[in-house]
């Protein structure tokens, strides 16, 4: 018995340690060393910490770093504000008939890529776009105005893009919340402020916790909507990887960028989980 | 000084279904009062009106005299204690208990204080720091009913609370929400369709159907006077016998097996296809020749229907397939009666209550 339980285990552990060691766990120990080595003088291939160094004393690799991460947690907290609402009026305002439908309108986007949505953008928000058409044929402007390449742009794609990862752990988590919980606390006197800060968001907190590492990780690392709608300031830390791989060729200063970005993240994620008091497990759960 | 509630003409419709129609009623200070109905009948509405949780459609609802048509629900004087109780999960029970009161703006020294206090009215003395999760149905029950009471309210509404409950513990929490209510001093106001909590607990029970109230009054009442055909069904077990009248003044019915009975208009009809309700503890086993005003008729058992102190006996009426559910006495007199037997048996005529066949 005992023995068969081991084999299972044993089967159904394979794919995922296969997983796990092939494709992450050796490819970072690859990039950790490649970071951790250069080139002297001679073209020798040396193991050094300059290209942490280079991070540190380089003023534009900071200054990209700090702003991709509260651009980060900025993406985050709009994506929030933004798909509460939704996901509160699908779950608990329309009638639970209607739920499943407007679930699946709202996840439709979806199935097209990345790039055809942020396509999409594009072609209404351009100087010869959609929006700018009409409103030079209205007569609202007299020429047209260029709405794409700046921060606003780009972190208008990045709520869209990420829109999706929070809005479905917000309607599953809102969805168990019991209609009777929210009229008790408003018979004991709660007013709706109150019945929103002190019963809503908490019931909906592991949903929240969880959207926000993934829709946080996602935009941090995409690479995608900063480079087409963002403008040519608009530097995201994940183009400072690709061009220190592609356009560089430097490959060792690539990662070492790449583990400071997987070491910022990581703290971004700790510190929040931290200051929400929730647990990482029971978020993901 | 106004009654603690006080309902003017209410009705409630849905679309063109009627849920509560036309109700007036008081309800006095200090009462345990129960509204008991089958699903459906309105009662549920009628308390989540009063919550404030539905608006009526017409009429008036009035707490200590004052007019509530305005005032949301978290500005009523009166909690409510839900069917499912909402308690909250993400609070643990002092926190629970303690929700209402903070709403209120008591400082906190307060807040452990009267919270302690309640705690140890439900016996759950030290249980604050726990989870709800770790609770068994009776304690939630009674963290339920604290979170309502600690608020001191004018009117306490409990929305069939008991029903989740297995049997044994039902019982026991009858016992113990009659005791709390007497100690409070707060008044009940109670929903529910099991007949025997509305008649264990309660000072006043109405009775409801189809959004009216069939009858309001004591359980003793309710059980021995019915008014209605609607209240004698619902309300404790009896047996239904059709019968056709064959004279009124004093009433005289036949069975449509032949058997002539003497009987007691309930209610005034010119209908003379009546009704006769009997009780199963009414019908006499043996009865002695001297009682006066006695139908006689007898009885063969078909089945003993064991159910310890309640025993009751399945017998038909000789010369038809009429069933009578008879209660055997509780002092062994009949222990020997056996399926099979025939046994004389007698119901006085105040006991044949006959209501117009609706």
């Amino acid at each position: 018995m005992k023995k068969h339980f081991r084999l299972g285990l044993f089967i159904f552990l394979t794919p995922v340690l296969l997983w796990l060691v092939l494709l992450i766990v050796i490819p970072h120990i690859e990039l950790l060393l490649m970071s951790l080595q250069g080139k002297d003088d001679m073209g020798k291939t040396i193991w050094t910490l300059a290209n942490y160094g280079n991070f540190f004393t380089e003023e534009i690799y900071w200054y990209t770093f700090v702003r991709t991460a509260l651009y980060a947690i900025t993406v985050t907290l709009l994506t929030f504000l933004v798909t509460f609402p939704v996901a509160f009026y699908i779950t608990k305002v329309v009638s639970p008939r209607l739920t499943g439908f407007l679930t699946i309108l709202l996840l439709m986007p979806f199935w097209v890529s990345e790039l055809v949505r942020v396509y999409g953008w594009m072609i209404l928000l351009r100087e010869s776009g959609v929006i700018n058409h009409l409103l030079t044929t209205v007569g609202l402007i007299e020429a047209p105005v260029e709405m794409l390449y700046n921060d606003i742009s780009m972190l208008m794609g990045l709520v869209y893009t990420s829109m999706l990862f929070m809005v479905v752990p917000l309607i599953s988590s809102l969805e168990g919340l019991d209609d009777n919980l929210i009229e008790a606390a408003h018979d004991l006197g709660a007013s709706p402020f109150i019945i929103f800060t002190r019963i809503i968001i908490p019931y909906a907190a592991p949903g929240i916790t969880s959207g926000s590492i993934v829709v946080f990780m996602l935009a941090l690392g995409n690479y995608l909507t900063p480079k087409l709608m963002g403008g040519k300031n608009s530097l995201w830390f994940t183009e400072q990887i690709y061009n220190e791989f592609i356009a560089s060729f430097n490959w060792n200063q690539g990662a070492a960028f790449g583990f400071l970005l997987l070491v910022l993240s990581s703290v971004i994620i700790w510190t929040g989980l931290k200051l929400s008091r929730q647990k990482l497990g029971r978020a993901l759960s | 000084m106004p009654p603690v509630l006080d309902i003017q003409s209410l009705r409630k419709f849905f679309g063109s279904f009627t849920a509560v129609d036309t109700l007036n009623f008081q309800v006095e200070e200090g009462n345990f009062f129960s509204i008991l109905g089958p699903s459906g009948c309105g009662k549920t509405t009628l308390l989540r009106m009063i919550a404030g949780f539905q608006r009526p459609t017409e009429g008036k609802i009035l707490i200590r005299g004052e007019d509530m048509s305005n005032v949301p629900p978290n500005r009523r004087p009166v909690n409510l204690v839900f069917q499912n109780l909402a308690l909250f999960p993400m609070m643990n029970i002092h926190e629970n208990i303690a929700f209402g009161l903070k709403r209120q703006g008591i400082t906190t020294t307060e807040i452990i204080r009267r919270v302690d206090a309640i705690l140890e009215r439900v016996h759950l003395s030290g249980y604050g720091k726990k989870d709800i999760s770790q609770l068994s149905g009776g304690q939630k029950q009674r963290v339920a009913i604290a979170r309502s009471l600690v608020l001191e309210p004018s009117l306490l509404l409990l929305d069939e609370p008991l029903g989740a409950l297995d049997l044994k513990l039902r019982e026991q929490m009858k016992i113990e929400l009659k005791k709390l209510q007497a100690d409070v001093g707060t008044t009940f106001m109670y929903i529910t369709h099991d007949q025997s909590e509305a008649l264990v607990m309660s000072d006043q029970v109405a009775v409801m159907n189809k959004g009216r109230f069939e009858q309001i009054d004591t359980p003793r009442n309710l059980y021995s006077n019915p008014a209605s055909r609607i209240v004698a069904s619902f309300v404790g077990e009896t047996n239904i016998l059709p019968v056709n009248m064959i004279s009124r003044s004093p009433l005289k019915v036949k069975t449509d097996f032949g058997l002539e009975l003497l009987g007691t208009p309930v209610i005034e009809s010119p209908d003379s296809q009546l009704d006769l309700f009997v009780r199963p503890e009414a019908i006499i086993l043996d009865p002695a020749d001297t009682l006066k005003e006695t139908n006689r008729f007898s009885l063969t058992v078909r089945n003993i229907l064991f159910d310890g102190s309640s025993t009751k006996i399945l017998a038909t009426v000789n010369g038809s397939n009429q069933e009578l559910t008879v209660a055997l006495p509780q002092n062994q007199q009949f222990a020997h009666i056996g399926e099979g037997d025939t046994i004389p048996a007698g119901v006085h005529r105040g006991s044949c209550r006959c209501y117009p066949r609706g």
